[in-house]
């Protein structure tokens, strides 16, 4: 990990939504969707990005590919700060970073063909035209395990697992350094899950991509994750190699996720955590720790103050008030 | 009818040979290729689609068709009855009404895609630059839209009309200008729901700008709304120009619309004792508007994206 270099640094990001109301549309509160996210991210690695519905992650890595307008926080990218940049600025970076969607229903245009889908990125930035366009389409579909001759056809004539290979040759098309994967996976049947992960697999390979992997399950994330992150109502909890969090979960939110992962042997019996309640809601957030209203092991410290996060030795980051000690006596 | 007969057999080869093409087509059915055959598939839609044809062919046509002026004035030869030279008689200038009804079709048509035109223009720009950008643009159109629809359209249509004065250019801006919000609502809905799927996410992450976003992305998807309203749109000028004309407001005499051919068949006499005169152009108001909406409704079927094949 240590002679690995850095491509995208994430400090301190945040996303606070406004919620305007009445006539002249008054701020009347903020959505706290991400709330002080910050990870580093390593050229050439995959890390996940797990949580539940609405704990910000998809928000965090819209906000990486400036699509999202109220981030707030710095993104550096190649140590560039990205949020800082104005659109002309920007669009050198939009070739190095790509997005694959959840929805392969929603995410390719209904009136274009294949081809012309695929090839939109390398016209828009003026990277081939005409012949050379077509042969470097016809080069993406076959990298992605499509015919070229799919480029004629439209996206309504696909099934869900093609449609999402489209996508991920639209990602490819401007040979891009990062790609967030936004749950590239959820929307489809488990057997075709395993293909485009695969898929993904050997692309980042051949392509020496670096993935942002969102995903809300821990089974998809530990098939293709180095490094993993849990993030719990727009924090990050706890992030760390992919292997270790599996064997060593510290964050009491992790260990109740990890619980939920089925076991395939039926004579095992694993004891689930069950979490009670509700997450709260990102508007008005809970005082101290945002995870103490449903955490089986909070004191009173946790009710007050809110976690830093702290190294707990081989890059296995945690925010919470349990390991406060341990830290303190290793140190 | 041998043309009529003609027409629906090319369409209808169309239609079979598109629906028999086998899946193994290495090229892939569009969209659009869909809605046409399924809209062909549609016997009353293909009728409808024939009487429009045919209505556009007479007008380009006219002076083919007719040998007639339509406008020489022979009193001598007034209200004559429909007979084998003056097949649908004469008016009271002793014009030919089978003649006036052909090159009114020119008039009516082109009111009807003139103002569909503007409205169209006005208002797809105003509907998607309102449902794209949102905040106070969209705040704006849309009270714009509401003063537009507070007003009744012929109470607005004769003001604007009275203040311009009557002419066929009157009717096609008028109509126009009155029947845009309406569009410019349903364009703003289907971009709202447009904008937030992902395809648009991906062009944005592409680094493409607005406008070529809602060109190359939006409005392809957005046709099919836009496409239903314009050819209902039509019909509605069509009646909106036989309205004006009709009151005095609309295209002028002597250039004949069937408007105001209606209009000079306005008297106690000519209701009683020249039936030819306001039959016909009647006649042809009702099958043209009927003809249109039949074919919009079953346009807007085909396009119906929850109905497969």
């Amino acid at each position: 990990m240590e002679n690995k270099d850095l491509l995208l640094q994430v400090k301190d990001l945040k996303v606070h939504f406004p919620i305007k109301e009445g006539l002249f549309s008054k701020v009347s509160a903020y959505v706290k969707a991400v709330d002080g996210v910050s990870f580093d991210l390593y050229r050439g690695e995959t890390l996940g990005l797990v949580g539940e519905s609405g704990c910000g992650k998809t928000t965090t890595g819209k906000s990486i590919l400036r699509l999202n307008p109220y981030a707030a926080g710095q993104v550096l990218f190649e140590g560039v700060d990205i949020l800082k940049l104005d659109k002309n600025q920007m669009r050198p970076y939009r070739r190095e970073m790509q997005l694959i969607f959840q929805d392969p229903y929603s995410s390719l245009n209904p009136r274009l063909t294949v081809g012309e889908i695929v090839g939109e990125p390398l016209e828009v930035h003026n990277i081939a035209t005409g012949q050379e366009k077509e042969a470097r389409v016809r080069r993406l579909l076959e990298a992605v395990g499509l015919s070229p001759y799919h480029g004629k056809r439209y996206p309504h004539e696909f099934s869900g697992g093609q449609r999402q290979r489209i996508g991920i040759a639209r990602a490819l098309a401007l040979n891009p350094k990062l790609i967030v994967c936004d749950e590239p996976v959820s929307a489809l049947d488990v057997s075709i899950q395993s293909q485009i992960l695969n898929l993904l697999k050997e692309l980042q390979e051949e392509f020496q991509l670096t993935y942002l992997f969102i995903a809300h399950g821990l089974a998809v994330v530990k098939h293709i994750s180095d490094r993993v992150g849990v993030m719990y109502l727009g924090r990050l909890v706890e992030i760390c190699d992919s292997q270790e969090l599996y064997k060593n979960p510290l964050h009491p939110y992790t260990q109740a996720l990890m619980s939920a992962i089925p076991n395939p042997d039926p004579t095992v019996k694993s004891e689930r955590i069950i979490l009670e309640g509700d997450v709260p809601s990102p508007i008005n957030p809970p005082a101290g720790c945002p995870f103490h209203t449903r955490c089986s092991q909070a004191f009173d410290l946790c009710y007050q103050q809110a976690p830093q996060m702290q190294d707990m030795g081989q890059g296995h980051q945690v925010s919470c008030h349990l390991y406060k000690q341990e830290s303190s006596n290793k140190n | 009818m041998l043309l009529l007969t003609h027409v629906l057999d090319t369409i209808r080869g169309f239609a079979i040979m598109n629906k028999s093409a086998p899946l193994k087509i290495s090229k892939g059915q569009s969209l659009w290729a869909i809605t046409l055959t399924r809209l062909f598939k549609n016997k009353l839609a293909i009728v409808a689609f024939s009487v429009i044809i045919l209505l556009i062919l007479m007008a380009i046509f006219a002076p083919v068709i007719t040998s007639f002026d339509p406008n020489r004035i022979n009193l001598s030869n007034k209200f004559q009855k429909p007979d084998d030279i003056h097949r649908l008689g004469t008016d009271d200038f002793g014009r030919d009404v089978l003649t006036r009804l052909i090159y009114g079709t020119r008039a009516s048509l082109l009111v009807g895609l003139a103002s569909t035109g503007i409205s169209v223009t006005i208002g797809v720009t105003l509907g998607a630059l309102s449902g794209y950008y949102g905040g106070w643009i969209d705040n704006l159109v849309m009270r714009l839209v509401d003063i537009f629809m507070c007003f009744p359209f012929f109470l607005m249509a004769i003001v604007l009309a009275s203040i311009l004065g009557p002419s066929i250019y009157t009717v096609m801006i008028v109509s126009g200008i009155l029947s845009w919000p309406s569009l410019a609502r349903m364009v703003r809905a289907e971009v709202l729901a447009l904008k937030k799927r992902e395809f648009i996410e991906a062009a944005r992450a592409l680094g493409l700008n607005v406008s070529s976003i809602i060109i190359s992305h939006i409005l392809p998807n957005v046709f099919s709304v836009i496409i239903v309203y314009a050819t209902l749109g039509i019909a509605g000028g069509i009646l909106g120009e036989a309205g004006l004309s009709y009151l005095g407001l609309g295209v002028k005499q002597p250039q004949p619309s069937w408007g105001n051919m209606l209009s000079a068949a306005q008297n106690m006499s000519s209701l009683m004792f020249y039936p030819w005169l306001w039959i016909p152009p009647g006649i042809m108001i009702f099958l043209t508007t009927l003809s249109i909406n039949i074919f919009g409704d079953a346009l807007r079927d085909a396009l119906d994206p929850k109905q497969k094949k």
